[in-house]
């Protein structure tokens, strides 16, 4: 049986600060922004959360969805934000797009690729034939310690997915993924730490890019595939540099990542990143453009997939209004102390509290 | 609010879950049991209906001076909303930075953190308003 994404939505919220902002107050290298190829990251208002953007994306992926929320069997959102430490946020989604009560869920944590695992799921239950759909959502409102390195990256966003089985809805068919695991301890979070921490310079070759290009190497050879069989990639983007490194080093060439890579402009989104690169890609493909995605969660995993857009794309609503660059064109610029304001860094003392 | 209050309403709060008479076709929102113009006649006459969330706003304040649990957020716009159904509501405009919330603007519904119990309690989700 088939299985492919049959609607999805994004969400990221309009506030952004620039990286020369974030070293201003630090006193670091004006041109980190440059380095990192994160030139400013998104940021959520003081009253959005993981579960307040997942509701968004789903809602969105349900406004333009073939079938309806009594056929949702199945929802998983990924996060390393979720607000209740014990309560799905998957529960108050539900609630929002009005399925169920008849259905599964769980939610899902795996650092950055929770939101690729919830997709895994969703296929193997489509395919199976135990859902008839099923919600796929990944989203985070991540935060760095102030001063840390990550300050520069963690940001806010997520997309949703919605996979069916029926070819007369698949707009992308999803033929393939296959993941690497292993014990890695790159970056974690203890409970009930508020930051992060990470092994510094652990992060990149033993970590992001041996799990990427080992899950990218094995799909390949899988599906007889090569880099120039795809019209679009999409990974894990912690940063603006190291998908653009790991797509060169297996062979990906510089306009397969225009779509895909959302870095640059806002931040790393974590369990939304690649599922964000997705939908833009998504945004912008016609039919039979081939699609490879490969995200990549601390810890350490990765989920690749293989998937190819479909003639139903063209009669899927991708107006102006529902496009992710519309939503990336409108935005307002915040300085550090505004930053400072939403993400709760202030102190409320006094009578302001 | 207490959780079981908070819970039973839900519906109206996440989806703007409304009522509509039967007799007279009014919409209500919040949702009635008896419509207040038909009382009798509207009983077991009642459906539910769901609002679109797009409105226009008839009057807008910024509060400087902020309710429990929005210290916060100060300042923030409260707005008097008619929606296209009918019922006119009080919400909260965000993300209007720099741009002034005036009489007439349109209006549309988002999902966003209402407020929480301290802590360690229950977060309260429901509906806001952005500029459409
Ligand atoms: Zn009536």
């Amino acid at each position: 049986m088939a299985v492919g994404i049959i609607s999805y939505g994004a969400y990221v919220p309009r506030y952004r600060i620039r990286s020369e902002e974030i070293a201003r107050i630090w006193g670091d290298d004006a041109n980190i922004g440059r380095a990192l190829n994160v030139h400013e990251k998104s940021v959520p208002g003081a009253d959005e959360d993981v579960a307040t953007i997942s509701v968004e994306a789903a809602r969105q992926a349900m406004r333009r969805a073939p079938t309806g929320p009594d056929d949702v069997g199945a929802i998983y959102v990924g996060s390393e934000s979720h607000p209740y430490a014990v309560k799905p946020t998957g529960t108050i989604v539900q609630a929002a797009i009005d399925a169920g009560p008849y259905l599964t869920m769980a939610d899902y944590e795996f650092a950055c690729k929770a939101g690729t695992a919830a997709l895994q799921t969703g296929m193997g239950l489509v395919q199976s034939g135990m859902a008839k759909t099923v919600l796929a959502i990944g989203t985070d409102t991540s935060q760095g310690a102030p001063r840390n390195a990550l300050e520069y990256s963690a940001s806010a966003g997520g997309a949703a997915f919605l996979l069916g089985a029926e070819r007369k809805h698949i707009l992308a068919e999803l033929h393939h993924t296959v993941s690497f695991t292993t014990d890695t301890p790159d970056f974690w979070r203890r409970e009930g730490q508020k930051y992060p921490s990470h092994g510094e310079r652990f992060t990149g070759t033993p970590a992001y890019f041996r799990h990427v290009e080992a899950a990218s190497q094995r799909l390949m050879e899988d599906q007889k595939t090569k880099p120039d069989d795809y019209d679009h990639c999409v990974f894990h983007q912690p940063n603006g540099k190291f998908p653009v490194n790991a797509a060169r080093r297996l062979g990906f060439k510089e306009p397969q990542w225009r779509h895909g890579l959302l870095a640059p402009r806002i931040g790393n989104t974590y369990s939304g990143a690649a599922l964000l690169g997705l939908a833009n890609v998504l945004d912008h493909a016609e039919p039979g453009d081939r699609v490879f995605v490969c995200g990549y969660g601390s810890g350490a995993g990765s989920d690749a997939f293989d998937c190819t857009v479909t003639k139903n794309i063209l009669n899927y609503d991708r107006s102006e209004a529902e496009r992710l660059e519309t939503r990336l064109a409108d935005t307002t610029e915040l300085d550090y102390a505004m930053y400072a304001k939403l993400r709760g860094k202030l102190v409320m003392g006094g009578n302001g509290a | 609010m207490t959780v079981p209050r908070f819970w039973r309403e839900i519906p109206q709060r996440y989806n703007l879950q409304a009522s509509k008479c039967g007799a007279c076709d009014a919409i209500h929102y919040p949702p009635r049991t008896v419509c207040p113009e038909c009382r009798r006649a509207s009983i077991g006459n009642l459906e539910e209906v769901k609002l679109s969330g797009r409105g226009t706003v008839l009057e807008s304040t910024r509060v400087h001076k902020a309710a429990p649990g929005y210290e916060a957020q100060v300042p923030y716009t409260l707005a008097l909303i008619q929606t296209e159904e009918g019922p006119v509501i009080t919400g909260q405009v965000v993300d209007h930075d720099g741009r002034a919330v005036s009489a007439g603007d349109d209006v549309r519904a988002v999902f966003r953190r209402l407020g929480e119990d301290g802590d360690a309690g229950v977060i309260y989700y429901g509906t806001k308003w952005v500029l459409a």
